[in-house]
């Protein structure tokens, strides 16, 4: 049986993640921005199905017919849900805004300012 | 016994007319609050009418009529409950009575007033007579209190009645803060009391104060005096009595005769138990009611207000008062009380008369001669004076003449005070009345075209009070002149006890001697006012010498000025200026600027910049990661 | 190097890639299609853990779906050009510095060994789609409705903001 550490996962998630929060940082286009949040929410994706295979992998070295590590990829499914919904409004949210500020720049979004 | 299922009406009915009038008083008309005002009075008068009645029945007993708990916290119970026995009876009659021609009397006397303030007048009338009414029927020293606290404000509320004037809202301070300073030392009295005896009914208090320590007793006792001290206007605690002068006349009359300076006597009468257990306090009641009765006396001798003589009389005849207690004729001092009651209250509506006719004029330098043109008023006040000034048979003399029998047994000295104070009395009362009443009219021509006699309500009360003036003192006639014929000693005697050894050291011909002395010496003092008043006057110089001290009355006020007031001044100056200003001040301010100071410096961490914001939570979560999984 | 893990390998440095490209490349229109990418490398990964419910699910939604979106939204608001302004020197350094020290941080926090994940695909079978929708059928059933509940206010609330509106709001 081939195994592999958890920690790549981990650190594979974590770069994901990292790159998500340079790019958050450093764009300007908004869409970009709401990608790599995107990318964000994948990395940790990566991270719950791999603990969940860890956790499975653990309780069947005791029992066969165990069914541990359902839960954590439903939590992914109801993620990739939620995520679609919220792309949706966000979306909606940028378009919007691009009507009305004629830019997608988010410099000019300094409103939390005042 | 009948009458208690209603005995609560008595305190409560004044207390539904306040509400009333005080709640409605921009709706009601002027008749109606007057009736209002009035008849709430009346009603409690008729029923202490009633309970007087049973007290005065043989083989009556003290009645207690508990209501309901107003304090029930582990071992402390003080309920709010009644208390009828021959005193508070005596003193229900003299409160509702009074107060009811007062309150008639004030119906002409206000009647100047626009409708809400003449509203928010016989409110506070009826919320004082409450008051006064709740401290007498207390049971405990608590309810007691309770009233006494009322008595307080509402004589603040009404001396500072006329609030537009700032002298007044001082006097009422005045007033005020004098009380309360007296009310300190009731208020510590009761805690003791509380403490040593774990009650403060006074049926369990007095039956367990022969049981303590004296000089336990003498302790609460002696607070209770200075609780009595502000309340009745003794020395030291006196000054704000004369300045009460501010408030419209009845009410000076309501204070001075029937309510709130009594409630201090009435309570040494009800503590009486306790003081004859105290000889210490007992005489120091006596030496300071000796004093301000002397004191007083020499003040009212250069008065020129009208108001100002009657007050400083007041307080003279508290004094002689609490004489009485202190000598240990409880009968005697409740007896002044009575008879003080009436002729003082006739003085001062006597008084409100004569301003009401003068247009406001108090001073009894601008008047003169309005004998005939005020003939009932002159005459009610006539017999006033003399029934203050001791004559026989007016009430004065009985009540008068049996203080100064208790003094002369306690001490000579007490006694040569007393007459001294008495033919002071006379001198005065008799200055005040030639000046006002005899020889030529020297106010302006408009107020002698429009003197006139007061209308029916205000002559009515003055009728009765002189008919009572007359008469009140023969209930107390002495065993001088009849065996048996005290009967308020006899009808007393429950509460205060039967007076001890009364007159029977002295020959009766001494007693004879001694009255005959002191009544020529008034009789003379008399004459010599009206050859000195009541013709022509001139002038007096009350500036220079021992008159000027007189006339402004020992400087007393200046006295506290100088040794109270101003060094209390000066120090909350102090706090003022360097405390507050200073050190409070400047720490909330400090706060304040280094806040805004660094919220200056923050605002630009506040960009608007969605990125710099992640930035920042970023750098956050790293240094708590940094924290929470190296710091070790 | 057995097959599986020369996939591993394979599949993280594409997904790391691919996310560095997102982050970097200057047309928008490139970062999705290399986002898309990422996806399909994260798909691989859910693959090799026998998660292959999760994998078409992620195809399906993410790459599919969602992409799609975001490319509409591009190509509506015409920014295919290399138009954008570039944030200050001063920010991206920032950025840089933060962001691996923060990787630094999380990796010198979870470095321990604590587990390891199968590799082949033998024993569990959780993720297969009918063991999968066994549970959400059953156990979550009442989650997956009120799921649907929230699509629907996402598609009321999407029309709202959409729509076009007769007073505007800015400046």
């Amino acid at each position: 049986m081939q195994v592999m550490p958890i920690n790549y996962y981990i650190f594979l998630s974590i770069a994901l993640f990292t790159i998500g929060i340079v790019g958050v940082l450093t764009r300007r286009n908004v869409i970009i921005i709401f990608m790599c949040i995107e990318l964000m929410l994948n990395a940790v994706n990566v991270l719950l199905v791999a603990f969940s295979k860890m956790h499975h992998l653990n309780a069947y070295a005791l029992d066969r017919a165990t069914t541990a590590g359902t839960e954590a990829q439903l939590f992914v499914f109801f993620i990739m849900v939620v995520a679609a919904a919220e792309v949706t409004v966000g979306l909606a949210i940028i378009v919007m805004l691009y009507r009305n500020i004629h830019s997608v720049d988010i410099n000019f979004l300094n409103r939390l300012k005042h | 016994m009948g009458m208690n299922k209603y005995v609560f009406l008595i305190p409560l009915l004044p207390f539904i007319g306040f509400v009333i009038n005080g709640l409605f008083r921009n709706y009601l008309s002027r008749t109606l609050v007057g009736v209002i005002g009035s008849g709430v009075l009346l009603a409690s008068f008729v029923l202490s009418l009633f309970v007087f009645q049973e007290t005065t029945a043989t083989g009556f007993q003290t009645q207690l009529i508990t209501y309901f708990d107003f304090i029930n916290a582990g071992g402390l119970k003080i309920p709010v409950s009644f208390q009828i026995d021959q005193l508070s009876a005596l003193f229900l009659l003299v409160i509702t009575g009074i107060g009811s021609l007062i309150h008639i009397y004030s119906t002409a006397y206000m009647k100047d007033e626009s409708i809400p303030h003449y509203a928010r007048y016989f409110a506070y009338l009826n919320l004082f007579v409450f008051s006064m009414l709740l401290l007498v029927l207390g049971s405990n020293f608590v309810v007691m209190f309770v009233g006494w606290e009322g008595v307080g404000l509402c004589s603040y509320l009404l001396i500072g009645y006329w609030f537009g004037n700032n002298n007044y809202n001082n006097a009422a301070k005045k007033a005020f803060v004098m009380n309360r300073i007296g009310d300190l030392g009731f208020l510590l009295a009761v805690f003791w009391m509380l403490q040593q005896f774990g009650s403060i009914t006074y049926a369990e208090v007095f039956a367990k104060a022969a049981t303590a320590p004296v000089p336990v007793i003498t302790g609460i006792t002696i607070l209770l005096f200075i609780g009595a001290m502000g309340k009745s206007a003794q020395i030291p605690l006196y000054t704000w009595l004369p300045d009460a002068m501010a408030g419209p006349t009845p009410v000076s009359a309501l204070i001075h005769a029937a309510t709130m300076v009594t409630a201090g006597i009435y309570m040494i009468a009800r503590s009486n138990v306790m003081y004859s257990l105290a000889p210490v306090s007992q005489n120091l009641v006596a030496i300071i009611g000796v004093s301000t009765a002397l004191l007083a006396a020499t003040i009212a001798l250069k008065q020129n207000d009208i108001k100002k003589v009657l007050a400083y009389s007041t307080v003279s005849q508290l004094g002689l008062m609490f004489l009485a207690l202190g000598v240990g004729a409880y009968t005697a001092g409740v007896f002044h009380v009575m008879t003080h009651a009436f002729f003082k209250a006739l003085l001062f509506l006597g008084a409100g008369s004569v301003i009401h006719a003068m247009h406001h004029e108090q001073d009894i330098m601008n008047m003169g001669g309005l004998r005939k043109k005020l003939p009932i008023t002159h005459l009610t006040f006539l017999i006033g004076c003399l029934a203050i000034s001791g004559i026989p048979p007016f009430a004065g003399f009985f009540s008068k003449d049996e203080i100064l029998t208790a003094a002369l047994i306690k001490s000579p000295v007490l006694y040569a005070l007393g007459v001294m104070t008495s033919i002071m009395t006379a001198f005065y009362m008799f200055r005040l009345y030639f000046l006002t009443f005899s020889g030529k009219f020297r106010g302006t021509h408009e107020q002698e075209h429009h003197l006139h006699e007061s209308p029916f309500a205000m002559t009515f009360p003055l009728v009765v009070l002189a008919l009572l003036s007359v008469v009140g003192g023969w209930v107390g006639i002495p065993a001088l002149f009849a065996e048996d014929a005290h009967i308020l000693s006899a009808f007393l005697s429950p509460v205060l006890g039967t007076p001890t050894a009364e007159a029977h050291h002295f020959s009766h011909s001494l007693e004879w001697t001694l009255m005959g002395i002191l009544l020529s010496f008034i009789v003379a003092v008399i004459l010599f006012t009206r050859r000195l008043f009541g013709s022509e006057f001139k002038e007096e110089n009350t500036t220079e010498g021992l008159s000027g001290v007189l006339a402004n009355k020992w400087y007393v006020d200046e006295f506290y000025n100088t040794i109270i007031v101003k060094p209390l001044d000066a120090f909350a100056g102090f706090l003022s200026r360097v405390v507050d200003n200073k050190i409070i001040d400047g720490l909330v301010n400090g706060v304040g600027k280094a806040i805004q100071f660094s919220g200056r410096q923050m605002r630009f961490l506040q960009s608007g910049q969605v990125g710099s914001y992640i930035l920042i939570m970023m750098i956050s979560i790293i240094l708590f990661f940094i924290f929470q999984l190296f710091w070790k | 190097m057995p097959v599986s893990e020369m996939l591993f390998w394979f599949l993280t440095a594409l997904a790391l890639f691919s996310a560095l490209m997102v982050v970097f490349s200057s047309n928008p229109v490139h970062s999705v299609l290399w986002l898309i990418m990422v996806f399909f490398a994260i798909s691989g990964h859910y693959i090799l853990m026998n998660a292959q419910f999760l994998a078409i699910v992620n195809l399906i939604v993410y790459a599919g779906a969602i992409m799609v979106l975001f490319l509409f939204v591009i190509m509506l608001m015409n920014m295919n050009t290399e138009s954008e302004p570039q944030k200050s020197q001063w920010m991206k350094m920032a950025a840089a510095i933060s962001g691996g020290a923060l990787m630094l941080i999380m990796i010198a926090a979870l470095k321990d060994n604590v587990g390891a994940v199968s590799k082949t695909s033998g024993e569990g079978s959780i993720g297969l789609i009918k063991n999968l929708g066994n549970v959400l059928f059953t156990e979550y059933v009442v989650p997956f409705e009120i799921s649907s509940i929230l699509f629907l206010s996402a598609m009321v609330g999407a029309v709202v903001l959409g729509k076009k509106e007769s007073s505007k709001i800015v400046s």
